[in-house]
C-alpha cells in the first residue's frame, strides 16, 4: 500500500485517483461541524467579530494546515481529568454536513487532504481540483482500530468551548488507512455511484409487486 | 429495592465495545460476498478487525456512541423513578470510563453537557409493566448519528416514486430511502421500518423493531416475505459496504405494521449502521445474565 507523509505536496495530490488506497502518516487535525461553522463565519466570511482566544487558535492552526489534513471526527478521548489526552476511539462521522464549508474552508488553509465518511458534493469536488486536494475515506465506525494509529495527542483546542467530538486535536498518526473517493482531476465514487444506484432503483421501482 | 447501578455499567460497557454475535456472524458473511481485493471486501475486514479489538480492550466499537436507548421491562411494584436514576448515575460513570463519548448536547446554547445526561429525554428510557414474578430487563440500544441522520418518514401517497397506500408502495418508498442513503449511514445497514401510527409513535416503532435478533421474520407472512425481497432488492443497488460499491448494503430488513388513522399513512424507515450495538440484562434473583 502507499504511505504518504503529511505534509503533501501539490505533485503527490495530483498523483492519486479514485480508488487508490493509501496510508497517512504525520500530524493531522480532527475539526468538524462546529469547527468548520466557525472558520468560516470568523475567518472566511468574517461575518462574526473573533472573540476570545479565536485570533490566537487561528495563527496557531494555520501551520498545521498548511498542505496539511483535517479529519472529521468527534474522539472518545481519555485522560480529560489529567490531560494526558489519549485517543480511546476515533472512526470518521459523516462528511456532507461539511459541504456548504468545506471547499472554502480548504481553499483558506490549505489543506490538502480531509478524511472523512460518505463522500461530498459537487462543492467541494470542484474544491478538490482547485486547491488542489483529496477527499479520504476511512472507514465508518472503526473507531477503536483507527485509535490505535494515533501514536500522540499534540494539543486540543476549543476544547472547553466546543466539547470533545467538537474541539480541534492535534493527532499524529502512523499509518492511518484510508481509499481515495474523491481526487483532484474531478472524479468521484460517490457520484458513480449515486448515478449506477439510481439506475437499478428506477428499473426495481417499475417492477411490479 | 436492589441498587444495580453497577449491572447496568456492565452493560452499558458491554453493549458499546462488544458486537451481539449475530450481527458479527452477518457480517462475517458478509466479507465473502465481496471480491477479493475490493475496497468493499477491505472495509469489512478492517471492520471485523475493529469488532475484535473493541471486544479485546473495552473500549467503544464506534466512537459516536450514540443516543443511549433504553428499553425497561419492570415487574409490577418496582420503583421506575429509581431505575432511572440507576441508569443516569450508570451513564455518567461510563463517561468517565471512556465506555461512552460525552454525548448530549444542549441545542440551543451549543454545550456539550459532558457526562451523557441532557434533561428528561437524554437518554431515552421506556419504561414498560410485567408481571410481579418476571424478571427485570433492560434492553440498551445505541443508535450513533451518522445512521440517525439517513433515516426518513414518508405520508402516502407518494406521487414521485408512484408509492400508493399498500404495501406496494411501502417498498417503493423503503428501497427510495436505501438510495437516498449511499454510505452515509455506515452500510451494510440494519432496516427498521414501522408503516401507520402518527408520525411520533412511527418513527419509535421503527427502531423499538430493532430490539429483535438478526433474521428474526415479522409472523405475518406478507410482511416477512417484504422484509426478504426488501433486503435482497436493497441489494442489488450496489452501494455496498461504506458505499464503496459491493454485494452488501442491507443485512436485514425489520417491518412492524400499526394502527393509523385514515387520512394517514407513514412510513418510517429508521436506518441501523453495521456497529448495531444492541445489549440486553435479565435480573434473576441475584444473578444478573447479559446477552
Amino acid at each position: 500500500m502507499r504511505e504518504i507523509s503529511i505534509p503533501i505536496s501539490d505533485e503527490i495530490i495530483r498523483s492519486l485517483h479514485v480508488g487508490d488506497p493509501v496510508e497517512l502518516s504525520g500530524i493531522m487535525m480532527t475539526g468538524r461541524d462546529a469547527v468548520h461553522k466557525w472558520m468560516i463565519e470568523t475567518f472566511v466570511k468574517k461575518t462574526r467579530q473573533p472573540t476570545d482566544n479565536d485570533s490566537q487558535v487561528y495563527e496557531e492552526i494555520k501551520k498545521y494546515l498548511d498542505g496539511g489534513v483535517l479529519y472529521h471526527c468527534g474522539p472518545v478521548v481519555s485522560g480529560l481529568d489529567t490531560k494526558q489526552y489519549r485517543f480511546v476511539a476515533a472512526g470518521p462521522t459523516t462528511s456532507i454536513r461539511e459541504e456548504p464549508y468545506q471547499a472554502d474552508v480548504m481553499k483558506h488553509f490549505h489543506i490538502k487532504g480531509v478524511i472523512g465518511k460518505g463522500g461530498m458534493g459537487a462543492k467541494t469536488l470542484q474544491g478538490c481540483a482547485e486547491t488542489p486536494g483529496i477527499y479520504f475515506h476511512a472507514i465508518g465506525g472503526a473507531a477503536t482500530f483507527l485509535a490505535q494509529t494515533v501514536q500522540k495527542v499534540l494539543g486540543v483546542y476549543k476544547l472547553e468551548e466546543f466539547g470533545v467530538p467538537e474541539a480541534m486535536w492535534v493527532i499524529e498518526v502512523r499509518k492511518f488507512p484510508v481509499v481515495v473517493t474523491m481526487d483532484s482531476h474531478g472524479q468521484s465514487k460517490h457520484s458513480l455511484l449515486e448515478e449506477s444506484s439510481r439506475k437499478v432503483l428506477d428499473d426495481l421501482l417499475a417492477r411490479p409487486y | 429495592m436492589r441498587n444495580l447501578t453497577d449491572e447496568i455499567l456492565e452493560l452499558i460497557r458491554c453493549t458499546s465495545s462488544s458486537l451481539p454475535k449475530d450481527v458479527e456472524d452477518r457480517l462475517r458473511a458478509a466479507v465473502e460476498q465481496e471480491e477479493p481485493g475490493s475496497a468493499a471486501r477491505g472495509a469489512l475486514e478492517t471492520v471485523l478487525r475493529n469488532i475484535e479489538l473493541s471486544r479485546a480492550n473495552s473500549t467503544p466499537i464506534c466512537q459516536d456512541t450514540g443516543t443511549p436507548i433504553f428499553y425497561v421491562y419492570y415487574p409490577q411494584g418496582t420503583s421506575t423513578r429509581k431505575l432511572r436514576e440507576q441508569i443516569r448515575a450508570a451513564l455518567a460513570e461510563s463517561t468517565k470510563r471512556s465506555y461512552m463519548r460525552p454525548n448530549a448536547v444542549d441545542a440551543i446554547y451549543d454545550k456539550n453537557s459532558g457526562n451523557n445526561l441532557g434533561g428528561d429525554d437524554f437518554p431515552y428510557i421506556h419504561f414498560e409493566e410485567v408481571d410481579a414474578d418476571q424478571p427485570l430487563v433492560i434492553e440498551l440500544m445505541l443508535k450513533g448519528g451518522g445512521c440517525e441522520n439517513v433515516g426518513i418518514q414518508y405520508s402516502l401517497p407518494d406521487n414521485k416514486l408512484g408509492a400508493g397506500r399498500d404495501l406496494a408502495g411501502v417498498r417503493k418508498v423503503v428501497l427510495d430511502a436505501v438510495q437516498k442513503a449511499q454510505g452515509q449511514g455506515c452500510a451494510p445497514g440494519i432496516l427498521g421500518v414501522a408503516i401507520g401510527g402518527d408520525r411520533g409513535s412511527s418513527y419509535i416503532k421503527s427502531k423499538e423493531v430493532l430490539f429483535s435478533k438478526m433474521g428474526t421474520r415479522n409472523k405475518d407472512p406478507k410482511l416477512a416475505e417484504l422484509e426478504e425481497r426488501l433486503t435482497k432488492e436493497a441489494n442489488e443497488m450496489g452501494i455496498g459496504p461504506m458505499g464503496f460499491g459491493g454485494q452488501t448494503t442491507v443485512l436485514d430488513t425489520k417491518i412492524m405494521g400499526m394502527h393509523r388513522v385514515p387520512a394517514c399513512y407513514f412510513v418510517s424507515v429508521s436506518y441501523m449502521c453495521w456497529a448495531y450495538r444492541r445489549r440486553k440484562m435479565t435480573v434473576m434473583g441475584e444473578g444478573v445474565e447479559y446477552d
